[in-house]
């Protein structure tokens, strides 16, 4: 392909069709048509990006718009269990909390999804499937993602058909520090082509990926694969989601955007657990993105006990006082 | 971007700095030999908030009288008791005013938001723990100057008259009280007519660390009262922040004369982006360079230079982010624009935005909405000017960008210095080389690399051509209150 005019249409170069041709028939690897050079690879900053991020956390959230931040925040978790130890039962456990946040308190939103390991999709869908609240599941091979091709794709198709409304991949981060970057691309728009109707996500483990400038490409690769969600980090390696990190994905999703006018979501995932935080996350949303962004369509945080105290200073909103974690369920 | 739907629409609610805990008094007088004395002209004139017009306190009007009881105070306190404090004792004094002022940064940030119009995240970000941060800094040299000046016999000036201007009252009454006494001088100082209050405040404070009387005279007053401090002749050396066209009279009025000067006059900045920069960041920094303290700063990056090939990126991001800016009540904590310091500055400002419009550049203001009363300027930007347009050329000291392209170093180069100031410039670009090629050619006394309007007290700050001469700050400000020998 030939390197697009314009600098900013780097991003538009790889079209749908062209993406999905790769899989053919058996789906027997096709050489690729992804050269990495097509992608304009960006400048970052980390002292400007850090720089900037501190700045979002110096806005000050108080009176309506906290409470509205706080219900749209508890709207857009993922609550996750992802575990070795989890079984049907836990897994009933974390539905049931994802339908009853705070039975106590009205008018409270339910959470975007809950996201589990493929073998409990059938079981969370019958569970949440009635309740407006999807089901994610994490497939290829996580959270390592070292595995073969096929099995991944399988374990994808086999997510979908038990009834996952979304997926979350991992990408291959050894073969994107080995430089084998169309190798990343093609998994991820064979993994698309295997979500069928179900929403990709695409984690690229930032926190394994060394620097900002592979963050920022790996999100081009992420997007221009097909992503529908470009995701922080599997929960699994530390740091996972920080805010430096989510402000390069979000202005590689920009990019895309002023490319293309389409959107791609977002998912920060992992050490996001308090309300405050939640609440400085979408503030850099709004002034990144715009607030057509402030949606589960096109937001989620990955979190597990980021519920709770979000529960926890929606009760303070409303009756001024701090009540007892005690009084706010696990799960 | 995408559209906003009504239910996503998410608009933050008002979060202002409380006021409670300060106290302002009906009317202040002119701080002379460590106390608070009427002035002779028994005048007084209005401070306002220039967010509101409301009157906040008044201010005492100093004559040529009072000039002289303050420079004879200051004489006094040289003579019998400053020169001869031993270094280490005038460190311990100048360490007190800088703890003294972390002790009561809130109220001091609160008041100069109040009285000047910056928003309080700058007020209580910037101004006033870099203001400590100078005493800290300077009240460390007072012992060690043998050691800045090697072999050079560092000597104390006397008595210095410095002038200040209204853009940071209160840290530009420290970038010249604290390397002054560190060096052993006294003091009169004149904070500018529409933003006195801090620098008063800082006399009661400067009481309250028990420097000793007379070391340190404020007094307030306009124009006038300037002039008769540059005219006296018992002053040794004035320094003074302000615009070139008051600077070029200052000098005139003392050639001849063997008073030392200082000058910090304007700037009209370069702020230079190439194609490989870290767009994004270099977006944030156009933004940090021209909208910081509302564009009323001597360094503020005025004139961009953008390389053509990323123009239209970057004026789409620049136009993104200035949308978001928050402009407004500037007690706000989320305020990022407050008001414009004053309704003659303002007027100003209108003049040139008409300017603009006149040559036919496009405008671009960010699309918010601005109190009724009060003195405001939304953020706005020129593009595709030209280097011979006025708004190009003269400093506006306002939130007016003007950007041109460039296609070359060496045009941008001969751009950037093609103007008569030379106080500073930025440089955005991931290629190091690049950076220090710009560096060594860019006639600017402060050239900043990927990022813009940083300041430290051990950085020299100054200019060249008619931005002034003489810095400020490092070892090379100190130099500015010494004698030293050859």
């Amino acid at each position: 392909m030939k390197r697009p005019a314009s600098s900013e249409a780097g991003l538009l170069l790889l079209s749908g069709s062209v993406a999905f041709s790769i899989f053919e028939k058996n789906q027997r690897l096709a050489k690729s048509t992804f050269n990495p050079s097509d992608i304009r690879r960006k400048a970052i900053d980390q002292v400007g990006v850090e720089e900037r991020s501190a700045r979002f956390q110096t806005r000050s959230i108080k009176a309506k718009a906290k409470i509205q931040g706080l219900k749209m925040a508890l709207n857009m978790i993922d609550l996750t269990t992802l575990e070795g130890k989890d079984t049907e039962g836990k897994v009933r456990q974390l539905c049931h909390k994802a339908a009853h946040l705070h039975d106590s308190t009205p008018d409270l939103p339910n959470v975007a999804a809950v996201c589990v390991y493929p073998t409990f999709v059938k079981l969370a869908k019958s569970l949440v499937g009635d309740k407006g609240i999807k089901v994610a599941s994490v497939a290829t091979a996580f959270p390592s993602g070292q595995s073969f091709r096929k099995y991944k794709i399988d374990e994808t198709k086999e997510a979908v058909a038990e009834g996952a409304d979304e997926i979350d991949m991992v990408i291959s981060r050894g073969r994107f520090h080995q430089g084998d970057y169309a190798y990343v691309y093609d998994e991820i728009s064979a993994v698309k082509e295997a979500c069928g109707k179900a929403r990709l996500k695409v984690i690229l483990e930032t926190g394994e990926l060394g620097n900002l400038d592979a963050v920022h490409y790996a999100s081009q690769i992420a997007i221009a694969a097909g992503a529908d969600f470009i995701k922080t980090s599997t929960g699994k390696i530390k740091p996972a989601a920080t805010m430096p990190v989510t402000l390069v994905m979000l202005e590689a999703i920009r990019d895309h955007y002023y490319a293309t006018g389409k959107m791609v979501g977002m998912k920060p995932a992992g050490g996001i657990s308090n309300a405050k935080l939640a609440l400085h996350y979408l503030i850099m949303v709004k002034e990144t993105l715009g607030e057509a962004w402030l949606s589960n369509q096109w937001f989620r945080f990955g979190a597990s006990s980021l519920a709770n105290d979000l529960l926890k200073q929606l009760v303070k909103q409303e009756s001024g006082i701090y009540q007892s974690a005690n009084y706010f369920a696990l799960d | 971007m995408a559209k906003t739907t009504k239910e996503n629409k998410w608009e933050l609610s008002p979060a202002p700095e409380s006021t409670g805990h300060i106290s302002i008094k009906k009317r202040y007088d002119l701080f002379i030999d460590g106390k608070f004395v009427a002035p002779s002209t028994k005048k007084y004139f209005d401070s306002i908030n220039p967010a509101t017009e409301e009157d906040l306190t008044q201010i005492a009007l100093a004559g040529e009288k009072d000039v002289d009881k303050a420079v004879k105070a200051a004489r006094k306190a040289y003579d019998t008791v400053w020169s001869k404090t031993s270094t280490a004792e005038r460190g311990k004094y100048i360490y007190r005013i800088a703890r003294l002022i972390q002790e009561r940064a809130r109220e001091f940030a609160v008041i100069e938001s109040l009285d000047g119009g910056k928003p309080i995240r700058e007020s209580r970000d910037v101004d006033i723990p870099l203001a400590a941060a100078h005493f800290f800094y300077h009240a460390g040299w007072a012992d060690k100057l043998d050691y800045a000046f090697p072999n050079s016999d560092p000597k104390s000036i006397g008595v210095v008259g410095q002038i200040i201007p209204w853009n940071f009252p209160l840290l530009m009454a420290a970038w010249k009280i604290a390397p002054a006494l560190a060096c052993g001088n006294t003091v009169v100082l004149k904070p500018a007519e529409t933003t006195s209050l801090t620098a008063l405040k800082l006399a009661e404070l400067i009481q309250d660390a028990g420097l000793p009387n007379g070391v340190v005279n404020i007094i307030t007053g306009a124009g006038e009262t300037g002039q008769a401090l540059v005219g006296h002749s018992d002053i040794d050396k004035i320094a003074f922040t302000g615009s070139t066209e008051v600077g070029k009279m200052i000098r005139r009025s003392l050639a001849g004369t063997s008073t030392r000067l200082t000058l910090e006059l304007g700037g009209k900045a370069a702020n230079i982006v190439f194609e490989d920069a870290a767009i994004d960041q270099a977006v944030e920094g156009i933004v940090n360079g021209i909208y910081f303290n509302q564009g009323h700063v001597c360094c503020a990056g005025s004139r961009l230079f953008v390389e053509e090939s990323v123009a239209d990126e970057v004026v789409r991001k620049l136009k993104h982010r200035m949308d978001h800016l928050i402009v407004g009540d500037p007690l706000d904590k989320n305020t990022d624009v407050g008001a414009i310091n004053s309704k003659g500055q303002l007027q100003t400002i209108e003049n040139y935005l008409k300017a603009g419009q006149k040559d036919g550049f496009e405008m671009y203001q960010s699309k918010v909405a601005v109190p009724k009363k009060g003195y405001w300027c939304k953020p706005t930007l020129f593009t595709d000017v030209s280097q011979s347009s006025i708004i190009s050329k003269e400093e506006i000291f306002g939130p007016v960008l003007a950007m041109q392209t460039f296609r070359t170093i060496d045009e941008v180069i001969d751009k950037a210095n093609n103007t008569p100031y030379g106080l500073s410039a930025g440089v955005w670009t991931d290629k190091g080389s690049k950076i220090f090629n710009l560096t060594t050619r860019l006639k600017a006394g402060v050239v900043w690399a990927n990022t813009f309007n940083k300041f430290d007290p051990s950085s020299p700050f100054g200019g060249y051509k008619e931005s002034g001469f003489g810095r400020e700050g490092g070892i090379h400000g100190l130099s500015a209150y010494l004698k030293l020998q050859d």
